[in-house]
């Protein structure tokens, strides 16, 4: 089969692998039949996530056609259409029963911080993902769900990981009506979580970004009221004043370790990789939040370690909320909301190729060009 | 002062948008949804520890390095590209460290960086010239910002330049 195949930084290339094979008993096979780059597949990319070996094949956000399943599994069969939550999750253990399923304790040897990934380094168990014409779905009696006839395969897609996450951070956050809330990026992340803060009753909702494109299509989509940081000047002292002196609400980071604003976060951590990744948007989210306001991390950072106003957050008694995305609990609620016409997440996805233009993309995504907000991969066998 | 002006542009520029003109706005409220109360729900914990019932172990055909961290292998492991070579030698000495030593983070990535060698290496045994053209999606630059590749070009060939021009002067030194 043919698979996206991770070379070195900023390097991958399209090559025939083996397919995948049942290696558990609740393990399925799956034809992948959409596959996106997620921005976070771009910290992959840059060589920031420790543990990213050279033949791996990347991709976390997929849907498939179920080829093969495990003796185990009996609530998907082959042929199911399924939607593929980015998390590895058994279900059973401590944090599944919690609904933390990003925290799964049962699939990923390589860290306990966080659960299995699929196609996100060894740091998050070393499975490859489903940037490919196949893919290996482990505990596909649980992690999997059928998609409905009547949903579009490019929303369904977008189910797997950007917008419950953009939910979720959206619902860490613990809005209340009224709320002002900043979120920091505008990527497809950032735009999704802009969008759901209307859904817990936001009063205002601003988007800080620089790439121009983007702001304009967040500026409608959310809708939402955007600033580009480089024109602002100080972003926190902006926010301070447009908020009555007193800061946001509630602030969101939808970054991660690939930001950009602060040329000493640029040489630490993207250049040296002494911290993980660029850590400009939590000091923006620390400052600029109202004493006592709370800070929604949803940008993926590695896990050494990163310089943020840690004394800041003691003395404005700042909540913070983080975590990966626990995306089979949000599933049911976003296909109604979906199906209601409250979101329309395939607005997102400006571009898509075949297995065989995945450097293309990846450059194209990475470099922010052509408008680039949201690629998606649509194998030959789909 | 340009905090002031951009204040000013935005408030000539942008209109305050009425939440409940956006679809969908507030049904998600919930006023129960305190951050400040522990995601956790202890409620649950009926023994405490690892009590669940464990899924039958995967039995996998490669080498998995393991967090020290972790009292027993999760049940379900990825089996991607094992550790092996100069690379695999690293990342076993890095698992020795557990997740809070950044010695163990910085020899994975120190990994890395040998791991990409190997594979260059492993190319060019194999007869294979990587296409770094095109494995870098260049191709995609050059459509859309012609300009770009040709500024990085310049610039690649005035630094190649200035070492062979400096290697040579040197050599040219008695």
């Amino acid at each position: 089969m043919l698979a996206m195949d991770y070379r070195a930084p900023r390097r991958v290339r399209v090559t025939e692998k083996p397919m995948p094979k049942i290696e558990h008993p609740r393990d399925a096979v799956v034809r992948v039949t959409r596959s996106c780059i997620c921005g976070s597949d771009l910290h992959l990319y840059h060589g920031l996530v420790p543990d990213t070996r050279i033949g791996m094949t990347f991709g976390h956000e997929f849907c498939g056609i179920v080829e093969e399943v495990g003796s185990a599994v009996e609530n998907v069969k082959k042929g199911d259409h399924v939607l593929v939550p980015f998390n590895i999750a058994c279900g059973q253990c401590h944090f599944c029963q919690q609904g933390l399923y990003g925290n799964c304790h049962e699939s990923n040897p390589g860290a306990t911080a966080v659960g299995g990934i699929y196609g996100y380094s060894h740091t998050a168990g070393g499975y490859d993902g489903g940037q490919a014409e196949y893919a290996r779905v482990p505990y596909a009696d649980f992690g999997p769900t059928v998609i409905p006839d009547w949903m579009d395969p490019d929303d369904a897609v977008l189910l797997t990981d950007v917008v419950p996450t953009g939910y979720q951070a959206a619902e860490m956050a613990g809005i209340q009506p009224g709320d002002t809330v900043v979120v920091f990026g505008a990527g497809p992340v950032g735009i999704l979580s802009a969008r759901c803060a209307w859904l817990f009753g936001a009063g205002r909702v601003i988007v800080i970004d620089h790439v121009g494109y983007r702001l304009e299509f967040v500026r409608t989509f959310a809708p939402a009221e955007v600033y580009d940081f480089r024109e602002i000047g100080d972003p926190v002292v902006f926010i301070k004043h447009t908020t009555d002196g007193l800061g946001a609400d509630v602030c969101i980071d939808a970054v991660g370790a690939d930001g950009s604003g602060n040329a000493l976060h640029t040489v630490l951590g993207k250049k040296l990789k002494l911290q993980a990744g660029h850590s400009v948007p939590i000091h923006w989210a620390i400052n600029s939040v109202k004493k006592g306001g709370v800070v929604s991390i949803v940008g993926v950072y590695g896990p050494t370690g990163n310089m943020v106003p840690i004394g800041n957050v003691v003395n404005k008694g700042i909540t913070i909320r983080a975590n990966q995305a626990s995306v089979k609990r949000h599933v049911p609620k976003l296909i109604e909301h979906i199906r209601e016409g409250r979101l329309n997440p395939k607005a997102i996805i400006t571009h898509r190729g075949r297995i065989e233009d995945t450097p293309e993309l990846y450059h194209m995504f990475s470099s922010k060009l052509d408008g680039c907000i949201k690629p998606v991969l649509v194998p030959n066998v789909a | 002062m340009q905090v002031k002006q951009a204040l000013e542009a935005s408030a000539a520029a942008h209109h305050r948008i009425d939440p409940k003109s956006v679809v969908g706005w507030g049904v998600d409220a919930n006023p129960e949804n305190d951050p400040t109360y522990p995601m956790r729900d202890r409620s649950k914990e009926s023994k405490g520890g690892m009590d669940w019932p464990v899924p039958v172990p995967q039995e996998p055909r490669v080498e998995i390095l393991q967090s020290v961290e972790h009292v027993k292998r999760p049940s379900v492991v990825g089996t991607s590209t094992p550790p092996r070579g100069l690379s695999g030698a690293i990342r076993r000495a890095a698992f020795k460290y557990s997740e809070s030593q950044w010695a163990h983070w910085l020899m994975l990535i120190f990994a890395d960086r040998v791991n990409v060698v190997e594979g260059n290496l492993r190319d060019l045994t194999r007869g294979r010239l990587p296409n770094h053209w095109r494995e870098m999606g260049i191709s995609a630059s050059w459509k859309h910002d012609k300009s770009r590749v040709v500024i990085r070009a310049a610039i690649g060939v005035v630094i190649v330049g200035a070492v062979v021009a400096g290697v040579a002067v040197l050599l040219s030194q008695d």
